[in-house]
């Protein structure tokens, strides 16, 4: 290539990107109009003054250090599970059984740290407790996946359906073979003995363990989905599954890898809850943060960079929102109302876009 | 009802489907619409029904121009289409299904509705039970319900697409007699077909259209070959290729079936040799697609055995054929054969042999760029394959086909290519023969299959009904075979 050619070739390179900066740019500051229309609408309606709500949202999120770690303990498990639905939406599947993938995580590692010598070897035992997590949730995403290619059962039907076997599971369990003794409460298990308990930032309460898992499931994701054949393949099946299929992939087969994936990254995430916030196994261990999820991932566009940021913009929510009822007396369960907004508006306004590429007839992008 | 088309063109996009159609239909006239796949009959009845616009030319009832652009507006004009595949609502009744867009007010007045079904039912012979569940009536049932509503409706003219295909042999007659005491009541009727024998007994007046022009017109008594010529063309150039230079046997089909599509595939018996260069000929959908993905690996057939280089391969799915060097190409380039949102350089990357954990992206893009030199693809490596041409996609998709197939299976590989890429793509495609592979591909275009093969199948209603060599036989021996008629 001569000189003359790479200059064209620079030039028509940073012509995309400007096209593709200034559209996100666009869309992300009419996303953000559409979403503060909508949900001040909501206040107001609610009766609350919309500038204090937000005023306490931010102050109860981001106002000090500890909120600060309360938020990044919420942004854990969140990145995680959004970080195991980029796989499988790759692929064009709907996981919708992320929620329980969670939880038998959960349940896996409690199962380990219950055990009796835990407390002589911690360290041991903590890291074979999250590779039982791992497998927890990898072998729920499984069954879905299996359920999916192997008996045509829709993995959003099958996703659903393990979810609520899940969570029996994990009454069953709480209110039967692992009850307190004397008492069975939906307070959960009892406290696992402090040595097995994740080490923490004292002036967060935060455990770096946690932080670093989901900052390495970042990574490993972009790099896996941008320079892998997996990756590749992935996207492959996932946009037209008959033509990769011709090109000699297996689609089946990239299903169940997505889905263990998918399921591995949730069951951390339980690994998490269990052995570094909660210290026992709760009914609600997973929190809906496999939900949540979904929305974020969904709200980032299934970018692997944009991921982390929403999910921390939900965090900052769900963790600020708490402040809504002492200060406003307003229901906390308006966070949920403003996410869910959120994802409406985001996706009103790429379906939006999409129908102006569609009449405007532009094919390239 | 005289209705006159004048100069009608319809384009989608860069495409011609009509072009400048000039056409009478007179009232109490059978009258058939005849041609290829592809010749713009469907189209131009689309119009005519209102179900889509034309880009120019006008249309006129009674002598008046009338400008109409939906079905409704021409069903209150009084014309009225029977699809190929009618429209009606499989879970409600036969009853409810007629009467559907007559009632008015709050009341549904079942019981009248029922007297006006079984008189006009009764009129045309048509025997309907008006309570049952349209879900369960067969492809002719349905086409008289809807029929019955039409008329109901006020319909002076009808139009039937393709009314033939996928009904019995008694309830095309049932069809037919209706049809001629409607044209008695001095109604029209337009039968679209590319049968040959279905509209020369019928109708009393055919035109011909080809390549979206009016190819000619005729009245009764009908000359067949006349007919053939205006459908098919003047017979074209001998055939080039003459050496056959057959090999071993690669492929052999015995007895196979196989369901799917719009016919199915029955009782197939194929031999393919080393060298040879089959077209699989017929109107679209009369098995050709099936032989081809059973061919493949992609379809198991219901029933027979088939057999790759004297192994026998019933039950192996398509990535054991490809082991054996079979490649599969799909006629939908789009939809089977590219992948939307994959760059050319991605495409390449799905292609090559999956060693090694990571991309070798540099590698790729520099195959990419000496793919779109040596086969002349208007693209960049980093372009998308959806924003390519009909044209560029199918080089690219010519640009993946291994070094060393022993089978190629085509689907319609010049489908929507100008002039100058289907010569460029068999040029391309004969080489693989040199190399002793055997080609195997479909078109609708019997010129294409003469200049290009050296043995011709014709598919019929899923049967193979003529299978000759080429330079023994001609265009109007194959029309005649396309149409059923051997």
């Amino acid at each position: 290539m001569n000189l003359d050619g790479l200059l064209r070739a620079k030039l028509r390179l940073v012509k995309v990107i400007m096209k593709i900066l200034s559209r996100y740019v666009f869309e992300g500051v009419l996303t953000l109009f559409a979403v503060l229309f909508f949900t001040t609408i909501i206040l107001l309606v609610s009766g609350a003054p919309p500038f204090a709500a937000y005023y306490h949202i931010f102050k109860g999120s981001l106002g000090s250090w500890i909120k600060l770690g309360q938020v990044i303990q919420v942004w854990i498990p969140l990145t995680l599970c959004a970080a195991g639905l980029l796989y499988t939406f790759r692929i064009g599947l709907w996981n919708i059984g992320v929620e329980g993938q969670v939880m038998l995580g959960a349940v896996f590692t409690t199962a380990v740290l219950r055990i009796d010598a835990a407390k002589s070897m911690p360290m041991l035992f903590i890291g074979l407790s999250f590779l039982a997590g791992i497998s927890g949730g990898a072998i729920w995403a499984i069954v879905a996946g299996v359920l999916k290619t192997k008996g045509g059962v829709n993995e959003i039907f099958a996703g659903l359906g393990l979810n609520f076997v899940g969570q029996g599971i994990i009454l069953w369990l709480i209110f039967g073979p692992w009850r307190r003794p004397g008492i069975a409460s939906m307070s959960g298990t009892e406290l696992f003995p402090q040595e097995l308990w994740l080490p923490i930032f004292p002036a967060f309460r935060l455990s770096p363990v946690g932080l670093v898992l989901a900052l390495s499931a970042l990574v490993l994701t972009a790099l896996l989905l941008r320079y892998t054949h997996m990756g590749l393949n992935l996207k492959a099946i996932g946009n037209n599954r008959d033509a990769a299929y011709l090109f000699g992939l297996k689609p089946d087969r990239y299903m169940i890898i997505a889905m263990i994936f998918a399921g591995g990254f949730a069951g951390l995430a339980g690994s998490i809850q269990v052995a570094g916030v909660y210290h026992r196994l709760l009914p609600a261990i997973s929190s809906n943060y496999g939900y949540l999820a979904l929305l974020v991932v969904m709200l980032a566009n299934y970018n692997v960079w944009i991921t982390p940021l929403v999910a921390f913009f939900f965090a900052c929510l769900n963790v600020g929102s708490i402040q809504l009822p002492m200060m406003l007396e307003l229901d906390s369960s308006l966070s949920g109302v403003i996410q869910g907004t959120l994802v409406l508006a985001t996706l009103a306004v790429y379906s939006w876009r999409i129908r102006g590429k569609m009449s405007g007839g532009d094919a390239a992008t | 009802m005289l209705i006159e088309l004048r100069k009608i063109h319809k384009y989608y996009g860069p495409v011609k489907a009509n072009c400048g159609v000039d056409l009478t239909i007179e009232p109490g006239v059978i009258h058939g619409i005849l041609g290829e796949n592809g010749a713009g009959k469907t189209t131009l009845m689309k119009i005519l029904a209102g179900y889509s616009e034309k880009t120019s030319g006008n249309i006129l009832v009674n002598h008046s121009s009338v400008n109409y652009k939906t079905p409704s507006q021409a069903s209150e004009l009084g014309i009225g289409m029977l699809y190929q595949d009618p429209l009606d609502f499989p879970l409600l009744s036969v009853l409810d299904n007629f009467m559907l867009g007559q009632t008015t007010g709050l009341v549904n007045k079942k019981k009248t509705f029922r007297k006006i079904f079984k008189k006009s039912a009764d009129a045309l012979n048509f025997s309907l039970q008006p309570d049952a569940s349209v879900k369960f009536l067969t492809i002719g049932e349905r086409q008289q319900l809807e029929i019955l509503r039409l008329l109901a409706r006020g319909i002076q003219v009808l139009i039937l697409d393709e009314p033939t295909t996928g009904i019995s042999t008694l309830q095309k007659e049932t069809l037919f007699q209706a049809l001629k005491k409607l044209a008695s009541e001095g109604k029209s009727v337009i039968l679209v077909s590319h049968k040959l024998e279905d509209v020369e007994s019928l109708c009393e007046r055919i035109t011909v259209l080809r390549q979206g022009t009016v190819a000619g017109e005729m009245e009764r008594p009908f000359s067949i070959n006349v007919l053939l010529e205006m459908m098919f063309g003047s017979p074209p150039l001998p055939p080039t290729r003459t050496q056959i230079k057959t090999g071993e046997i690669i492929l052999e089909m015995n007895q196979v079936s196989a369901p799917g599509g719009r016919t199915g595939l029955k009782n197939c018996d194929i031999t393919v040799r080393q060298g040879e260069v089959i077209g699989l000929a017929g109107l679209e959908g009369s098995g050709q697609d099936v032989f081809l993905r059973i061919a493949a690996g992609l379809k198991q057939p219901s029933k027979g055995s088939i057999r790759l280089q004297g192994v026998k391969m019933n039950g192996k799915d398509y990535h054991t054929y490809k082991n054996q060097r079979v490649t599969y190409l799909p006629g939908s380039r789009l939809e089977e054969g590219l992948i939307s949102g994959l760059s050319i350089t991605q495409h390449l990357l799905l292609q090559d042999i999956q060693k090694g954990f990571f991309v070798k992206s540099f590698h790729a893009f520099r195959k990419a760029k000496e793919s779109i030199t040596r086969f002349r693809i208007k693209a960049e490596p980093e372009s998308f394959v959806e924003s390519l041409s009909g044209g560029n996609q199918q080089r690219l998709l010519l640009s993946f086909l291994p070094a060393d197939p022993i089978l190629l299976l085509l689907g319609n590989p010049t489908r929507g290519l100008d002039m100058e890429s289907v010569l460029w793509v068999w040029q391309h495609l004969h080489q693989y023969c040199a190399h002793k592979a055997c080609i195997v591909f479909s078109s609708s275009e019997l010129d294409e299959i003469l200049m290009n093969a050296d043995r011709v199948l014709v598919f019929f209603n899923g049967v193979v009904i003529k299978d000759t060599r080429t330079d023994r036989t001609d265009v109007h021996e194959l029309g005649r075979a396309i149409a059923g008629k051997t």
